[in-house]
């Protein structure tokens, strides 16, 4: 059961992923990239992290995306023109991809020679209890910082808004 | 392994059946309640006091002609309706009804699953619901449509922050994310319920307030104004399509009324110990039901009343009975208590919608982000304090 519900949401989030950069129109692009994040959030929870599965879904699929949503709407973004590719992409692209997945893949053995393989229901670390002690404990400093930068950015944001309205 | 396979599809059928049947009575309930704040009779003319009402509603939806207008995004605009039912209908997974029930000696909960970050989910499966009315406007291809679904998005982002604020406190209090050992650590009566045992009655009224704009009830309609935007982002929707969008609306108010149920109000816990008289509460409200029921029966009004509100007045006294039995008392009463809770608020929400008029959009947008989002901070702010110091 684990295993195919793995296979399939590992199936919808390549074939989502993919679906982002092949569609012409930046809605179905986001609504694409929607299906994504919704199934890696069910990845997370096969894998026993439930806390940063609903993080995933509330956070990414269901804050982020709506603001890329209601800017594409706001916008009114046309489909883009497609147009021929040049040369050097349809010579060298494929190529190129295989090079990379093929990297991709010789250093992720090279780093993990064991091939240590993932039981699914193995990790219990994922409540909110759990994220919560480490994110206050082990993981305080680089938790401060996220922080801060985000309040830079929010302050650097309404800063630029300022300078329009005025 | 097999019964509980077989306990869940039980549970599943009955609650989906419950659910949706209960959603059609709740659009009859409103068309009465709002007819008779504007002092006119209502639905009417099918079935006693219009109480088929919404079974003809069903039949006229399904046998409308389906209409594909030209120049839509066919994929999106068939899939928005689709997403927003489905989110609506998933949050009603983790919410408990009531405690443990024992059936052919299979004791199960009243609940179809219990995540231990059952809040969590649901907030999820909202957030997800936003795409079923922002799609739905973009793609239908309709200025109106547009302006809807995008009014929607921005005032669900918004509203959606001082929502979850004010989630966040009773969970502090009750130390846990768990629906069912939410409404656990608030057992004891009225006075231990988050709402007043612990302290968050502003949480309480944010959170209600947050609902109805989450769920585009008056007066945060704003994504289907019918007198600025025709319909809003339903406007190109017809038959069974439309009735989507309507019922995912009425299934997401039944899901925050169960929350505020939940969070604040205790869930299934009775307001004073059994002990004490208040399993007699559902009986005694129940006979005095059926008596005025067979009073008007005795006096009716029309002629048909003569044997409606007889026969009304007779199965207001059997529930009284049934609610006395022994056997059926300890798994029917806490669900009357729950029902009760969130018959409630779902009572306020028609209430409001037929008193209040409808906010400016600037309005709106100046309440959630100057008003309410502060004070579910500050409130947020002053719970976890508090904790903090007497834990």
């Amino acid at each position: 059961m684990d295993i195919f519900l793995f296979l399939l949401f590992a199936i919808i989030a390549v074939v989502a992923a993919i679906n982002v950069v092949v569609q012409t129109h930046p809605i179905s692009s986001a609504v694409s990239l929607i299906g994504v994040m919704g199934s890696l959030a069910v990845l997370y929870l096969l894998l026993g992290a439930e806390f940063l599965a609903a993080a995933q879904v509330i956070v990414y699929a269901g804050a982020i995306m709506v603001l890329f949503v209601f800017v594409i709407m706001l916008l009114n973004a046309g489909a883009e023109a497609k147009r021929g590719r040049s040369l050097m992409v349809q010579l060298l692209g494929v190529p190129l991809l295989v090079a990379l997945l093929g990297l991709l893949a010789y250093f992720v053995q090279r780093l993990f020679p064991q091939g240590v393989t993932v039981h699914f229901g193995g990790f219990t670390g994922g409540t909110a209890e759990a994220v919560g002690r480490a994110l206050f404990t082990s993981y305080v400093l680089p938790f401060e910082v996220t922080s801060l930068l985000i309040l830079i950015a929010i302050i650097g944001a309404i800063v630029l808004a300022r300078k329009e309205l005025d | 392994m097999d019964a509980f396979i077989v306990i869940t599809l039980i549970k599943l059928a009955l609650i989906a059946f419950v659910l949706l049947t209960a959603v059609a009575y709740l659009q009859w309930v409103e068309r009465k309640v709002i007819a008779h704040i504007q002092v006119r009779p209502g639905p009417y003319r099918v079935g006693p006091h219009g109480l088929l009402q919404p079974l003809a509603d069903v039949i006229k939806l399904i046998t409308k002609e389906d209409m594909m207008p030209s120049y839509v995004n066919k994929p999106l605009y068939l899939f928005a309706p689709f997403i927003a039912v489905a989110m609506a209908l998933l949050s009603i997974a983790v919410i408990p009804f009531g405690p443990t029930i024992e059936v052919a000696g299979y004791q199960t909960w009243m609940q179809l699953t219990d995540l231990n970050i059952g809040v969590l989910f649901i907030l999820a499966a909202s957030s997800m619901g936003v795409y079923g009315i922002a799609l739905a406007g973009w793609a239908s291809n309709n200025k109106y449509a547009l302006l809807g679904g995008l009014r929607s998005s921005a005032q669900m982002i918004s509203y959606e922050l001082p929502l979850a604020l004010a989630v966040a406190s009773p969970l502090l209090v009750s130390n846990t994310l768990s629906l069912r050992k939410l409404v656990g650590s608030q057992e004891g009566g009225i006075l231990h319920w988050n709402v007043i045992g612990g302290g968050q009655i502003v949480a309480f009224l944010v959170f209600v307030i947050a609902a109805f704009a989450e769920t585009n009830r008056v007066p945060f309609d704003l994504p289907e104004a019918e007198n600025e935007l025709v319909a809003g982002f339903h406007t190109e929707y017809s038959s069974m399509k439309f009735a989507a969008f309507f019922m995912a609306e009425y299934l997401n108010m039944v899901t925050v009324s169960c929350m505020a149920a939940l969070l604040f109000l205790g869930g299934w816990d009775a307001p004073w110990a059994p002990e004490h008289g208040s399993r007699f509460v559902p009986s005694i409200i129940f006979v005095i039901a059926g008596l005025t029921a067979l009073y008007h029966g005795a006096n009716p009004p029309h002629k048909l009343d003569r044997y409606t509100f007889t026969a009304f007045g007779l199965i207001f006294l059997v529930l009284a009975a049934i609610f006395v039995a022994p056997i059926v008392q300890s798994w029917l009463l806490p669900l009357f208590w729950f029902v009760a809770k969130a018959g409630i608020i779902l009572f306020a929400f028609i209430w409001i919608r037929g008193t209040l008029p409808r906010f400016r959009y600037d309005q709106l947008m100046g309440f959630a982000w100057k008003f309410l989002f502060p004070v579910a901070m500050l409130n947020l702010l002053v719970t976890s304090f508090l904790i903090a110091w007497f834990a």
